[in-house]
Order: structure tokens, then C-alpha cells, then sequence
């Protein structure tokens, strides 16, 4: 992809981070951190292609070590996440 | 007809079209993930949306790639998910803060290790134009690592003063900020010299001073900054977090990166901003640091002795009982004595005897972002309880008990009313409206993290319940039944 059709990408994407984001609750905005913090970790496509391709070992290996704490953060953040959104209850009237 | 495109678009470049479709359709169930965010109702659906998205992603990455090694890519997925799934699970709901903390400087590392593997091995991501990375590619790889270190280094130095480990007052050094501008400019030209620069040989020394350099200046950046100045700090570095994948989005020209790293950093960028308009701080003055520091106003000089009124938690429970209102006001003491469960157990006796209760939470209360609210809902606090300052402000006036346990700063009316105040123009609770008001506290020592005094303690209609919160609450929860 080009510069240009990128950057159109990126800066479309703010202004819908902009929009959606000032929706949520303040109720949630710890929930929002920990789910934000999990899909930004997303960067483990960056690790898998370092760790797949042949070419460099040491960027293997740092793919690697990046494939593991990009996990931590999707793991940890999807289920910390969803520990905290279950917690959330309305009293059944 | 699209299948004429996709085929078409096959030819020209060498992944085929779905692929870059398929980064697309993650970024969509990501931003779906953020807009579940909007109702506790429909939050759960939107972590799915985000587990989705991220399937998608890695799916992706891996079908459309000749993997050599899947066994060891298996197991450092493996690895990476066990301790997640671990930490998930055991982390206390109080400790929230510094977990978030810490998970940012992991993918601020992650950044900074894939810049470099796009570095060194710049074939295996499509990076090589005639045989070298172009200069467009290196500013995008510069500015990811640099982003991505300082999200890390920050994130280790948020996370040691949020756990404890380290002092939350904040370290000021002689200079700081010369010595920080000087090392953002130095991070900004060395990053364009390394654009410029052709071959390994040339490029390496750049990029390993950007890489330290960065390390550096995060490290430089949080340490001056208080511990009541933590939630914008979490929020920043959240945002940091995702324009560091935005910019290893670029170098990958990775449509899901891009979109996930613009949501993550306006998502940070706006919390921040809430942050500190409920300080009514500017973002730089945060920035800059030093906010609570001992040399500030308050503690310096000692403060008169003004008599104020202590009860115990019997008077409290007795006055609870003729209440028809009562409006409760949790704080970052709160979470420290884990309160939370013991003040429910109170609200609940409190509501079976037809008292109507509420709670009033601050945006900056606690250490992060939605803090209390997590703490209250672990508690099971009905959500539709909870309510946002100007939500419930103008109710004081009604109430007949505000109860307050482990604020201080945000009931301060000095920030109505005394221009020279440290806290002045913040926006807070009205509690002197409520007819009667209760204040738990450790003691009459310690005066929130402005270091200013609070007339609420010296009100006619205030109490002072002077011990441990959770202690006290528990003995309020005896005295009424």
C-alpha cells in the first residue's frame, strides 16, 4: 500500500477512535484500558512475521520473545477484561 | 465482479487481495470491541468482537506466511497465553491499576522488538526497495521503537510507583526539563539521520542511540510525577501504547495495526484529557511533573490546630438509621483498605431499612480511570447506584448523610473558593450541602496528595470517624443491625 491510501487509513481510524471512545461509560473506562491494552498487542502480527521468515536469526529470536509478551497482553487482557465486564450487574427487579 | 478485482489485485502484488481484506475486517470487530464499551449490557459482546478481531489478525499472519518454525511460535504463544491467563486470573480488582500498568510496557517492548526485527530482517516484511529499506520506512521504524520504548521504560516506572515498589512522590531532578526537551530533540534528529544513512553500517549506531535514548527519556518522564497525578499518567501511556503499534503499522503498511494503534491512542489521548480536566490541570503542567512534591505549600509551614468533631461507629450507625438519603463518596483509601465489600454489606442493611443510597464517584478517584467503579461492581454494587459527579451534585442538597471514605481532595470546597489553593478550579462534591457528614479517615494527620487542609473536617454538621475504612465500616455494619 502506498503512503497516502495509509495515512488515510490512520487518520479516518482517530477520528472514529475519537467518536466511539467519548460513548463509553465512565463507569467502564478501566474495562476500556484493559481492552485497549489487549487489541493494541495486535503488534503480534509484526512478531510472527519476524519469527516465521527465514533471513536473520536474531530477528527471529526477537520476534519471538515479541510473540510472547504480545500473548501475555492479548491473554491477560482479554480475560482480565471479561472478569471485570462480568462483574458488572443490574439487580434483577 | 469483485472476484475479477480480488483476482486482479492477486496478480499485481504478491499476497493476495483477501489478505489485506481480512486486517480490515479485524480492525472493524476492534472498533466494535470499543463501541460495546458504551452499556454494561452490551460491554461483553464487545471483548468478544475483540477476541475476534484478534483471531482474525493472527490467522491471517500466519496462513499467509512460509512458517519454518510453527512448533516454537506454538510454544511462545503457548508461554505468553499461560502467564496472561494466570495474571488474569489472580489479579486483586484493587491492583487493577498497576496490572494495566504493566501490560502497556510489555507492548511498548513488543514495539521495540519488532522495530528491530524489521530492521534486521527487513526482506521478511517487504521492506527492501532495491535492496534497502526506503527512508520513508526507516522514519516509521525509528519512530516505533522510540514510541515504543518510552511506553516501556514509563510503563515500568508507572507500574513501580502504582505497586509500591517505589515511592509515589514524585523525584525531581535539578534541570529535568532541559534534559528531557534535549533528549526529545536529540531522539528526533537521530531518527532522521537514520533515515538518511545507507547500509548497516551506517544505520546501526543511530538506531541503537534512538533505541537508548528512548529507553531513557521515559524513564526521565514518569519519575517526576506524583502519585495523584497517576491517572493521566496510565491514560498517556495507554495511548503511547497505541501509536507505537500505529507506527509498526506503517512499516508494515498493516491496515489492522493502524486502525487498532488510532483507536488505542485517541482512546488514552481522551482519557487523559478527562483526566485532567477533572484536576483542572492542564496536560502539560502534569507532564512537567513534581505535582505533590514535598517542597509544595501545606506541609511546609504547620498548620493551626482547629477543633473538629470525632465520633464512633455507633453515633454514625445511628444517624444512617434516620436517613432517608444518604450518598456515599469512595476514594483511592477506599481501595487501600479494601473496603469495598464491607461499605456494600452497610448499604445493603441501610436500603432493607428503606433508606434510598447512592454513590457519587469523582473521575479522578483512585489511580486510574473508572477505578472505583470497578471496585464497587467487584462488590456487587449495583451499577445503576453508581453515579458521575455532575450526574449527582446537585442531589447533596437532598441528602440527608454524605459519607465520605478515603477521599479528601475531591470534597475540598477550597477549590470553589480559595484562588490560592493548589487544587483551585477542580471540580468536587458539594457535601457541605448535605445536612450531615461523615468522614472516614486513617487520622487528622495526613491531608490528601495536594497537601492542602480541608474545611469539610471542621464543619459544624461533620464527624470525623477516625480508623482503618474497612474496620470502621464493618463496626458501622454491627452497630445497625
Amino acid at each position: 500500500m502506498d503512503f497516502i491510501s495509509i495515512l488515510s487509513i490512520f487518520v479516518l481510524a482517530c477520528f472514529v477512535g475519537y467518536y466511539v471512545v467519548w460513548s463509553v461509560t465512565p463507569a467502564l473506562h478501566t474495562p476500556l484500558m484493559a481492552v485497549t491494552n489487549a487489541i493494541s498487542s495486535v503488534i503480534i502480527v509484526g512478531a510472527l512475521i519476524a519469527a516465521a521468515e527465514a533471513g536473520s536469526p536474531t530477528a527471529k529470536y526477537l520476534g519471538l520473545a515479541g510473540v510472547v509478551l504480545a500473548s501475555i497482553n492479548i491473554f491477560g487482557g482479554f480475560a482480565v477484561t471479561e472478569r471485570m465486564l462480568a462483574m458488572y450487574k443490574k439487580k434483577e427487579k | 465482479m469483485i472476484f475479477s478485482i480480488l483476482a486482479g489485485a492477486a496478480d499485481a502484488a504478491s499476497t493476495p487481495a483477501w489478505v489485506p481484506l481480512a486486517y480490515l475486517v479485524s480492525g472493524v470487530f476492534f472498533i466494535l470491541a470499543l463501541r460495546g464499551l458504551s452499556s454494561p449490557a452490551t460491554s461483553r459482546a464487545g471483548n468478544r468482537n475483540g477476541i475476534i478481531g484478534m483471531l482474525i489478525a493472527v490467522a491471517t499472519t500466519l496462513v499467509t506466511h512460509d512458517i519454518a518454525n510453527i512448533v516454537e511460535i506454538g510454544i511462545a504463544i503457548a508461554i505468553g497465553g499461560l502467564i496472561g491467563f494466570t495474571i488474569a486470573r489472580r489479579i486483586a480488582m484493587t491492583a487493577m491499576p498497576e496490572l494495566v500498568a504493566g501490560f502497556h510496557s510489555l507492548v511498548g517492548m513488543a514495539a521495540v522488538l519488532v522495530g528491530w526485527a524489521a530492521y534486521l530482517n527487513p526482506g521478511a516484511f517487504g521492506l527492501l526497495v532495491d535492496g534497502a529499506i526506503s527512508p520513508v520506512s526507516k522514519i516509521e521504524m525509528g519512530l516505533g521503537i522510540a514510541i515504543g520504548a518510552i511506553t516501556f521504560s514509563g510503563s515500568v516506572i508507572a507500574f513501580a510507583k502504582l505497586s509500591g515498589k517505589m515511592s509515589g512522590s514524585p523525584i525531581l531532578l535539578p534541570g529535568r526539563h532541559i534534559i528531557n526537551l534535549g533528549t526529545l530533540a536529540a531522539i528526533i534528529v537521530l531518527t532522521g539521520l537514520f533515515a538518511a544513512a545507507t547500509g548497516p553500517a551506517a544505520t546501526l549506531p543511530f538506531i541503537v542511540a534512538v533505541t537508548v535514548l528512548a529507553f531513557a527519556i521515559g524513564f526521565l518522564l514518569i519519575i517526576p510525577i506524583g502519585g495523584a497525578d497517576m491517572p493521566v499518567v496510565v491514560s498517556m501511556l495507554n495511548s503511547y501504547s497505541g501509536w507505537a503499534a500505529a507506527a509498526m503499522g506503517f512499516t508494515l503498511g498493516n491496515t489492522a495495526m493502524i486502525i487498532t494503534g488510532a483507536l488505542v491512542g485517541s482512546s488514552g489521548a481522551i482519557l487523559s484529557y478527562i483526566m485532567c480536566r477533572a484536576m483542572n490541570r492542564s496536560f502539560i503542567s502534569v507532564i512537567a511533573g513534581g505535582f505533590g512534591a514535598d517542597d509544595s505549600s501545606g506541609s511546609a509551614e504547620p498548620r493551626e490546630q482547629r477543633p473538629y468533631k470525632q465520633g464512633s461507629a455507633e453515633d454514625a450507625a445511628y444517624m444512617l438509621e434516620q436517613a432517608e438519603k444518604v450518598i456515599i463518596i469512595p476514594g483511592y483509601g477506599m481501595a487501600v483498605a479494601q473496603a469495598q465489600h464491607a461499605l456494600r454489606e452497610m448499604c445493603d442493611v441501610l436500603e432493607e431499612n428503606g433508606t434510598e443510597v447512592k454513590f457519587a464517584i469523582h473521575p479522578v478517584a483512585g489511580r486510574m480511570p473508572g477505578h472505583m467503579n470497578v471496585l464497587l461492581a467487584e462488590a456487587s454494587v449495583d451499577y445503576d447506584k453508581v453515579f458521575e459527579l455532575e450526574d449527582i451534585n446537585s442531589e447533596f442538597a437532598q441528602a440527608d448523610v454524605a459519607f465520605i471514605i478515603g477521599a479528601n481532595d475531591v470534597v475540598n470546597p477550597a477549590a470553589k473558593t480559595d484562588k490560592s489553593s493548589p487544587i483551585y478550579g477542580m471540580p468536587v462534591f458539594d457535601v457541605d450541602k448535605a445536612k450531615q457528614v461523615f468522614f472516614i479517615k486513617r487520622s487528622m494527620g495526613g491531608v490528601g496528595y495536594a497537601g492542602v487542609d480541608n474545611d469539610v473536617f471542621y464543619m459544624d454538621q461533620t464527624v470525623m470517624l477516625l480508623s482503618d475504612a474497612k474496620k470502621m465500616v464493618e463496626e458501622i455494619v454491627k452497630a445497625l443491625d
